[in-house]
């Protein structure tokens, strides 16, 4: 388990590093960054440039400005943000709980239905209950978020005002504010959900047709027995694992549903920096999705083996 | 094919032909051919390929006076003269903000939507099947390396990515299917490297190599073929989800130019006047739907057909 654990978290390092390498010379890589400073037909004393390049380290290469980044981001300081001026952690602290509420309500809601309907599904195969399941589920795995989000906005929010259109509605009652999170989390959690109810459904099939279920009926265990204790303890692994890589997914997929919705969250940070060409604000943010993802899948390879003592630690 | 479907259906003892026999027949041929799906897949690309012939408005054309016209099942489809009397046929499925026809925009953008997701499956199965093989067949460092590498491209939150990407290197189809190719192929070496490394070792490859075969004839002659249903199956489920991503990426305005009609970015261009105006994002986003539907439904059906074992790689 120790060496296991070593490893993995040694392979976790090295993809840190990798990765923060790829992001950081990419939000770089465009025309001297320097040019933010000026104002278009502005012209701006050779001196004063240089000082601003020396003061953001521009001048350096670009390799010893990543080493200057890389050992600042050790101590926890990612830089800071050229057009606010502010340290990247600061603003990312300020809208990390938004996205990470989002995240885990559609999380919540997605395992929540994606896992009994899967269930559902299977053990009455070829009912109308099955057919239900799956088209919703293909519904989910088939429509574009964004354009569900759209829709959505258009019929609960424009036609019909049951629910409100965009923001997080903090400070809100909280009858109030859970109307604000009904469409983003439905946007957010069908497609996943489909997933969920994919896996369960065919990890269930299989484990109702295996052979120790078929020896557990012909004892005479109850039905409910065969169901609960033998079949579904073994269907639910794979469900389980990849929950927490999802939950990591959400994040990513957050960025999406907050433009939508105008959800003040850290993906439409993300969105902003890109466009305003924020490279601080770009790294950081990015460097800290990546964190999150590697950290997720650490802990899911971590969850199957605890989950399921077969599997060794390699 | 009514014949056909008699012939294996033992319950019914006459084969007569009656009325009644029809719809089931059919439905019966539906549930065992993906009819639907393919139809559906036919339209597009009889769409995508023929569009200047079925969409005879130019996509790109501009008139502030059609400005949010309305579509057809409307009566502003008719353009009135003063006394009334309908002259001519306008936007059958409306135009947006800046007058444009959506549904040329609509059929115009197959053309995008489709040749984009071909494009980077077939280039990305190909250089994914390289990279699985190869490691697979090899192993080693190499393998080592490719593993670690694909396990590092996996964490990269994607959509960021693609925003930077398009802000650093710009826009265009081709850098498109670059960024979808590079989305592509790490999911697939995984799965085939784990194949390749079953197949390996069955008697057919060693007995190849007792005879003389390079590892060039052993991979791609012998190893290839083994490999070729989980690929074509893989390919299939998830060519779906690239146009999703093409779409969501047009979406936030950095994936195909604008100057190019792609329903991702019609979807956006019709946000700001949803409330007036809600045709210009629904079409598109409606031919989104269809186009993943269709092909999700095609993938499960040739999972199905090839190997059902393959059940769990859905997702």
């Amino acid at each position: 388990m120790r060496n296991f654990l070593a490893r993995r978290l040694m392979f976790s390092a090295l993809s840190m590093i990798v990765a923060s390498m790829a992001v950081f010379g990419l939000a770089h890589a465009k025309e001297d960054p320097i040019n933010l400073f000026i104002q278009p037909g502005y012209f701006m004393a050779p001196e004063t440039l240089a000082a601003l390049k020396a003061k953001w380290g521009l001048d350096k290469p670009l390799v010893l400005q990543y080493l200057t980044w890389a050992g600042n981001m050790l101590r926890g300081d990612l830089g800071d943000s050229v057009q606010q001026s502010r340290p990247v952690t600061t603003i990312v602290g300020e809208k990390w709980g938004a996205t990470a509420q989002l995240a885990i309500v559609a999380w919540i809601f997605g395992t929540i239905t994606g896992i009994p309907l899967g269930i559902l599904s299977a053990l009455k195969r070829g009912s109308p209950t099955d057919y239900f399941a799956r088209g919703f589920a293909l519904f989910g795995q088939s429509l574009p978020a964004f354009w569900v989000g759209l829709v959505g906005i258009w019929i609960f929010a424009v036609y019909l005002g049951w629910l409100p259109v965009f923001g997080r509605g903090a400070g809100l009652p909280f009858f109030e504010q859970a109307k604000h999170y009904v469409l983003p989390v439905l946007v957010l959690g069908w497609g996943p959900m489909a997933g969920y109810m994919r896996i369960t459904r065919s990890a269930m099939l299989e484990v109702l047709d295996s052979e120790y279920i078929k020896l557990a009926r012909a004892k005479g265990v109850s039905e409910r027995s065969v169901i609960w204790k033998h079949a579904l303890r073994n269907a639910i692994i794979q469900p389980l694992t990849i929950a927490t890589l999802l939950l990591a997914g959400f994040m990513d997929g957050a960025v999406l549903v907050e433009v939508i919705f105008a959800w003040p969250g850290v993906g439409r940070v993300a969105v902003e920096a890109v466009n305003s060409n924020d490279f601080m604000l770009i790294t950081g943010t990015v460097f800290i999705f990546t964190a999150l993802y590697l950290f997720m899948s650490l802990v899911a390879d971590l969850l199957y083996t605890v989950v399921d003592p077969r599997i060794r630690y390699a | 094919m009514i014949s056909q479907s008699e012939s294996t259906d033992s319950t019914t003892v006459p084969a007569r032909f009656t009325l009644t026999r029809i719809p089931r027949a059919s439905w019966r041929f539906i549930r065992r051919w993906p009819v639907i799906p393919v139809v559906i897949l036919s339209v597009l690309l009889i769409f995508a390929v023929f569009a200047p012939l079925i969409a005879t408005n130019d996509p790109n054309h501009q008139n502030l006076r059609r400005s949010l016209a309305r579509p057809f099942w409307y009566n502003e489809y008719y353009e009135t003269d003063p006394l009334g009397q309908k002259l001519e046929k306008r936007h059958i499925l409306g135009a947006d903000k800046f007058g444009r026809d959506v549904f040329s925009r609509v059929v115009f953008g197959t053309r995008v939507s489709l040749a984009v997701a071909i494009v980077s499956m077939a280039s990305g199965t190909i250089l994914g099947a390289w990279a699985g093989i190869t490691s697979g067949f090899y192993g080693g460092l190499f393998d080592e390396l490719m593993t670690r590498f694909v396990d590092v491209w996996n964490a990269l939150p994607f959509l960021l990515i693609a925003l930077v990407v398009s802000i650093t290197v710009g826009q265009g189809v081709m850098i498109m299917m670059v960024l979808l190719i590079m989305l592509t192929w790490v999911g697939l070496v995984r799965n085939v490297r784990a194949e390749v490394l079953s197949l390996k070792t069955r008697d057919y490859v060693l007995a190849a190599r007792v005879a003389g075969a390079s590892d060039i004839r052993l991979m791609y002659k012998h190893i290839l073929p083994g490999v070729s249903n989980l690929l074509l199956v893989l390919a299939s489920l998830r060519v779906g989800g690239l146009i999703l991503t093409e779409a969501a990426l047009s979406f936030l305005g950095v994936g195909i130019p604008s100057r190019i009609p792609s329903w991702g970015q019609m979807i956006s261009d019709g946000r700001d006047t949803l409330d007036e105006a809600w045709w210009i994002s629904f079409f598109p986003g409606l031919g989104i739907f269809l186009t993943v539907m269709s092909m999700n439904f095609l993938g499960d059906w040739i999972r199905d057909r090839m190997d059902p074992r393959l059940r769990q790689l859905a997702d």
